[in-house]
């Protein structure tokens, strides 16, 4: 009999790494070879201008003409306040401050792991939030009012995209079950509802609320609630559409069942059918929710100093006027609304993973 | 006609198309209360589409059909009093994937009925332990085997303590080994005087467990009879033949 050697275990050096990873077919070696070229030529120079080129300190220009090559971070620095609040009055801050803590406290709660009562905060969310948050930046209740003319920077985004993000949802399944509905009025109208506010581009739809609107109608309406209508219908069509996708992947037997144990149709709908469809769409409902936060930044066009309206602004005083303020400007925009999008993104795949770990098929 | 309130299930002159196509022609059946029938024949003979009438999930064009006293028709109210007597198994189980095997069972007596969720839960557990898979009760549908989850529907149509069952060739989609857990369920549930109209190619059953079989063909009940003539001594021709194809 042969005596069996045990195997050999051997922890791979650096090398058989390198091999098994990035060069294991000349394909593999190919797109290694390419993907180091691009970050070469791309993220090098980026890295370089970004960071150690860069103006770091400073509070005029002046700092940044001295730095051709580099980012002039001081033009952010000294204007971050304007990239938070816009014009927002300044002895009123500290209420956009506690709104954005709410708001930051209320997502992490939801969203972090482990942590109880979310049903609760969740509901919290989306009746009390609101309300007091509404209060707080708008004023009234003994608070001193600040015209919406004066916000800006990432308050109006948020407002605009968690507005629109809150109330595309219901409308958009409301839509979506309107669309498959047997009653021929009702899926008449939420065709015709879907059909035409994906068929117009958002640019014109926000043009037409901030300007046609009080034109044609006479009526002057604020032009922050027409534009944050006009993004909440508009983002509804699309998310119907999401939703009905996810509606029809559910199995004719779901339906039935549900009937035939007595349910109505709000019942079934609610308890059977939506939390599966909704779960399928799950993935393209936090796709179309990315695509409403960054487009947001088309309101800055009618005249809203957003986030991208605030860096577009300081472009072109004079005061900053350098080389590399614009682009410093963009890049700090880009990489919040990356920051903001891609958290989402992440929470998008954590979520999928805990709601399919229960009912693997 | 009767109405004395003696029968389950009245099908009276029963014609359904599906568009242009005959699918029920002059269907007239009817089922007493504790009694056990059996429907066969080939596939596409409407078999399906004659229990699904019964709870109204197919709508009919022509006929009566009165579920324990209550004429199906378009009033309002009607049709959901019918499904209140009415429990469904069907052949691809129907589970809610997204709830438990308990769950599953809670829902519509907590929805439907408005028991309190406490209340539910143990008359779930009844049936689940009536279908011997209480230790699966927390369990999702995707982790349970077929016959597990078609014990779970079972279970979650008795729930609603139905006073008809429909099956529906509830072990066509099930592997040979697991057809037998199923079906000793649905004899259990014979034995308690349950009236059941169950679509089944299984001859088995059929044999010992139903009162009378209808053998079903080209949408018309070609016959109707209890099992020992039905197997011995089938007056039809198509009857025969279809024994002959199935019993081999
Ligand atoms: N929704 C429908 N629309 C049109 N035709 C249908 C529909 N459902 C069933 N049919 C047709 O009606 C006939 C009877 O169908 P049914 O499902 O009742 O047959 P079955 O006896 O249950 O057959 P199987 O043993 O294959 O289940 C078949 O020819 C089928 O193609
Ligand atoms: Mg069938």
């Amino acid at each position: 009999m042969t005596q069996r050697r045990p195997p050999r275990v051997v922890m791979p050096g650096p090398v058989e790494w390198l091999r098994d990873n990035l060069f294991s077919s000349p394909l593999n070696a190919l797109l290694t070879v390419l993907a180091l070229f691009l970050v070469y030529w791309i993220v090098v120079p980026f890295f370089q201008w970004a960071i150690v080129d860069a103006a770091w300190s400073g509070t005029t220009r002046e700092a940044c003409l001295a730095r051709e090559n580099g980012a002039c971070w001081p033009f952010i620095i000294q204007r971050i306040d304007q990239f938070i609040y816009g014009f927002y009055d300044l002895a009123q801050r500290w209420r956009v401050d506690l709104t954005l803590a709410g708001l930051a406290a209320g997502l992490m709660w939801l969203t972090l792991p482990g942590l109880p009562a979310k049903r609760g905060v969740g509901a919290v969310m989306l009746t009390a939030f609101p309300v007091v948050a509404f209060v707080l930046l708008v004023g009234g209740v003994g608070l001193e009012r600040v015209p919406t003319e004066r916000w800006g920077g990432l308050i109006i985004t948020l407002v605009v995209a968690v507005v629109g993000i809150v109330a595309s949802l219901p409308l958009g399944i409301l839509l979506a079950l309107g669309r498959r509905s047997e009653l021929p009025v009702v899926k008449g109208l939420s065709v015709a509802f879907i059909e035409f506010w994906r068929g117009v581009p958002l640019i014109t739809v926000l043009f037409m609320a901030a300007n046609m609107l009080p034109l044609f109608m006479g009526v002057s309406v604020n032009k922050l609630l027409a534009a944050l209508i006009a993004v909440a219908l508009f983002s509804s069509a699309y998310m119907a559409e999401v939703i009905r996708g996810g509606l029809q992947a559910i199995p004719k037997g779901q339906y039935e069942a549900a009937a035939a144990m007595g349910l109505g149709y709000w019942q079934s709908m609610i308890f059977i059918i939506l939390p599966q469809a909704l779960r399928l769409s799950l993935p393209n409902i936090v796709g179309n929710f990315i695509g409403l936060l960054k487009d947001t930044s088309l309101v800055s066009i009618i005249g809203f100093f957003d986030l991208l309206g605030i860096a577009q602004a300081g472009t072109a005083d004079a005061a900053w006027a350098t080389p590399n303020t614009a682009l410093t400007g963009y890049a700090f925009v880009g990489a919040v609304y990356w920051a903001m999008c891609f958290s989402m993104s992440r929470y998008s795949k954590h979520l999928e993973g805990v709601l399919a770990s229960g009912e693997k098929r | 006609m009767s109405g004395n309130g003696a029968s389950a299930v009245e099908i009276q002159g029963l014609n359904k198309w599906f568009k242009a196509f005959h699918v029920l022609k002059d269907i007239n059946l009817t089922v007493a209360r504790r009694e056990r029938v059996v429907i066969c024949g080939p596939s596409g003979s409407g078999k399906s589409t004659l229990i699904r009438c019964i709870n109204a999930l197919e709508p009919h064009q022509e006929g009566k059909i009165i579920v324990e006293g209550v004429p199906l028709s378009e009033e309002v109210g009607q049709v959901e009093a019918v499904r209140a007597n009415v429990g469904m198994v069907f052949q691809q189980f129907n589970l809610f994937p997204h709830l438990t095997a308990l769950e599953n069972c809670t829902l519509a007596p907590m929805w439907v009925k408005k028991m309190p969720k406490a209340k539910a839960e143990a008359l779930a557990m009844q049936y689940l332990e009536r279908v011997h898979i209480p230790e699966q009760a927390n369990k999702y549908p995707g982790q349970l085997s077929g016959g597990q989850q078609q014990r779970v529907a079972i279970a979650r149509a008795l729930t609603m303590e139905p006073r008809i069952m429909l099956f529906d060739e509830p072990t066509s989609a099930l592997d040979p080994e697991m057809i037998k857990e199923v079906l000793e369920t649905m004899v259990e549930l014979a034995e308690t005087g349950m009236t059941m109209l169950v679509v089944t190619h299984e001859m088995g059953f059929a044999r010992t467990v139903a009162n009378r079989i209808v053998f079903m063909d080209f949408g018309e009940i070609v016959e109707i009879a209890p099992p020992e003539e039905f197997f011995t001594n089938p007056k039809s021709g198509r009857t025969k033949e279809f024994l002959g194809q199935i019993l081999r």
